[in-house]
């Protein structure tokens, strides 16, 4: 229950301090510290990230990608071989038409069209790419990127 | 103009709300947490938005029945008897309104003739007494304490009623204590109705609120009481949609039938975007309402720890979203506590008094609140309340 609820803060605000989490759920401090690094040695928690609202700067890219699968590993290594690549921000296996979304960023719309013709197309087992680039980002992660400025409450009511 | 003459001496001769007072006060004071408000902080769901979008976007914008949609009713009997375990004819037995505070307003006008007393339990919210008196009842409060929680104690109810009495008013989770009264107490209140045959007008708007795991229950579910009650609810705290000012009213059709006379000639019917984003509300709003009173679950538990560890001694409030934290320690009253925080650490609560004369000693605190402001907000206290004790030293 503590790891969920710790979880459920995180996922908020990542910044928030051992101290903070352990006041909020009233539970001790010791016990946030310890169930915290049981998640990130679980894997649970992989990492902490600033959500950065890049769309100025920069290309990305979501790339379709249809494989074949190999016999015992399915899509995995394939899989893994692709996401260990730089520009490669995410990477997931998805149901459908096509087997892998990956996600591309890079500087230029030259260096995505470099990735792709010759890293990834090229990688033995890919069938097949499509390309999308994106134009804007409206949310990532649960957050909105463009909030309407908010609407203030009385500050005082009955 | 003489006014004088021209205004009502019942209007005039009616005091103002105590809260006003602070109102004008934080409003024009810069960079105040404040912890004053009587809302929720979330925004209305989304889904909830988009239906009141989409029904204007229908060309939804006419007058609906007096009854309000029929549609609606039938959700409202649906969640109630599901929530309150309350079967109402959704037909002749349930009203929408413009908020809990109109239902109030057109029940007490329909039962009370002049002279008629209702009694109350302070502290309470500031509407009710005024809400007697324009309609022509005597208000008496009865007083309830920390001694029972904030819960109204059957025998104080028991010894203020006199032959005139007529209705009783309940909020249980209460405003401004967050107080619940336990199921002994409801069922001994209950019996004290029976016996001295009063009316019950019964606002639950908080009813959701709960916490501790603790379901609760409307006196109005008691054996033999559900002929004697009017259920007040709404979905302006529960479901975050103040702005929306919708509530509704169920109970006798006898009394409904009346109510609904006054609403055809004063209010006509609560706005249809707002009826038919109530629907939504209804039917698809509960997993985002669990999760917002999750949210202030947290945030209660934190509060009242930090109220008790700073020396404002603070009851575990049951229900709603509010604190009422004890100020008697610190040798001021509740308003001079109030104005001093205010000027001094920036941090906005409502003394008690403005909730009745018995709320002296304490200090209204929302916790409805962003988490990193609640805790700002603590800390400023807190240096407050230490700076408080040097000075008693």
């Amino acid at each position: 229950m503590t790891q969920e609820s710790i979880l459920k803060l995180l996922e908020e605000d990542a910044r928030l301090s051992d101290e903070q989490i352990a006041a909020r759920l009233g539970v001790a401090v010791e016990d946030v510290r310890a169930e915290r690094a049981a998640l990130e040695q679980d894997g649970k928690i992989v990492g902490y990230q600033a959500i950065v609202n890049d769309d100025a700067e920069g290309v990305a890219a979501f790339i379709e990608v249809r494989c074949t699968p190999e016999r015992g590993g399915g899509f995995n290594r394939l899989a893994q071989r692709i996401a260990r690549f730089r520009e490669v921000r995410s990477c997931y296996l998805i149901s459908g038409s096509f087997d892998l979304l990956v996600m591309v960023e890079a500087k230029t719309l030259y260096e995505v069209a470099n990735f792709v013709s010759e890293k990834l197309a090229s990688l033995e087992g890919v069938l097949s790419t499509a390309t999308q680039f994106k134009l804007k980002t409206y949310k990532h992660n649960g957050l909105l990127f463009e909030e309407e400025p908010t609407h203030e409450r009385l500050s005082v009511a009955p | 103009m003489n006014w004088n003459r021209m205004l009502s001496e019942k209007i005039v001769s009616m005091p103002r709300s105590g809260i006003r007072e602070f109102f004008d006060l934080v409003t024009g004071s810069k960079d105040i947490i404040s912890l004053g408000v009587g809302e929720p902080d979330f925004v209305t769901p989304w889904n909830i938005r988009e239906a009141a979008i989409f029904s204007l976007e229908k060309g939804h914008t006419t007058y609906t029945s007096n009854y309000g949609l029929e549609s609606l009713r039938r959700e409202i009997a649906k969640y109630v008897g599901k929530f309150f375990r309350i079967d109402y004819d959704p037909l002749h037995e349930i009203l929408p309104t413009v908020g809990v505070s109109e239902a109030i307003d057109l029940a007490l006008r329909c039962l009370l003739n002049p002279g008629d007393e209702v009694l109350y339990h302070e502290p309470c919210y500031v509407s009710y007494a005024p809400t007697v008196l324009m309609a022509g009842g005597v208000a008496t409060p009865v007083e309830t304490s920390i001694d029972d929680l904030f819960a109204l104690n059957p025998a104080k109810l028991e010894a203020a009623i006199t032959p005139r009495t007529k209705v009783l008013m309940l909020n249980f989770p209460t405003n401004p204590t967050g107080s619940i009264a336990p199921l002994e107490t409801l069922r001994a209140i209950a019996d004290i109705c029976i016996r001295h045959d009063l009316f019950v007008l019964t606002d639950e708007i908080y009813s959701e609120l709960r916490y501790d795991g603790i379901e609760h229950t409307s006196i109005a579910a008691l054996p033999g009481m559900k002929e004697r009650c009017l259920l007040l609810h709404g979905f302006s705290k529960a479901f975050a949609m103040t702005g929306f000012r919708l509530g509704y009213a169920c109970g006798p059709r006898e009394l409904i039938e009346q109510m609904v006379k006054i609403h055809s000639y004063t209010m006509i019917c609560p706005t249809i975007t707002s009826q038919e984003a109530a629907i939504e509300a209804l039917r698809h709003g509960t997993p985002e309402m669990l999760e917002m009173r999750d949210s202030y679950h947290m945030r209660r538990d934190y509060i009242v720890k930090r109220f008790n560890d700073m020396g404002m001694d603070c009851h575990l409030p049951g229900g709603a979203f509010y604190t009422f934290p004890s100020v008697k320690r610190f040798g001021l009253s509740s308003r001079d506590f109030s104005l001093r925080l205010i000027r001094e650490q920036k941090v906005a609560g409502v003394p008690g008094t403005a909730f009745g004369a018995c709320g002296e000693g304490y200090l209204r605190c929302c916790y409805a609140t962003a988490f990193n402001l609640l805790e700002k907000a603590c800390d400023k206290m807190e240096c407050f309340c230490e700076g408080l004790l040097r000075e008693q030293a």
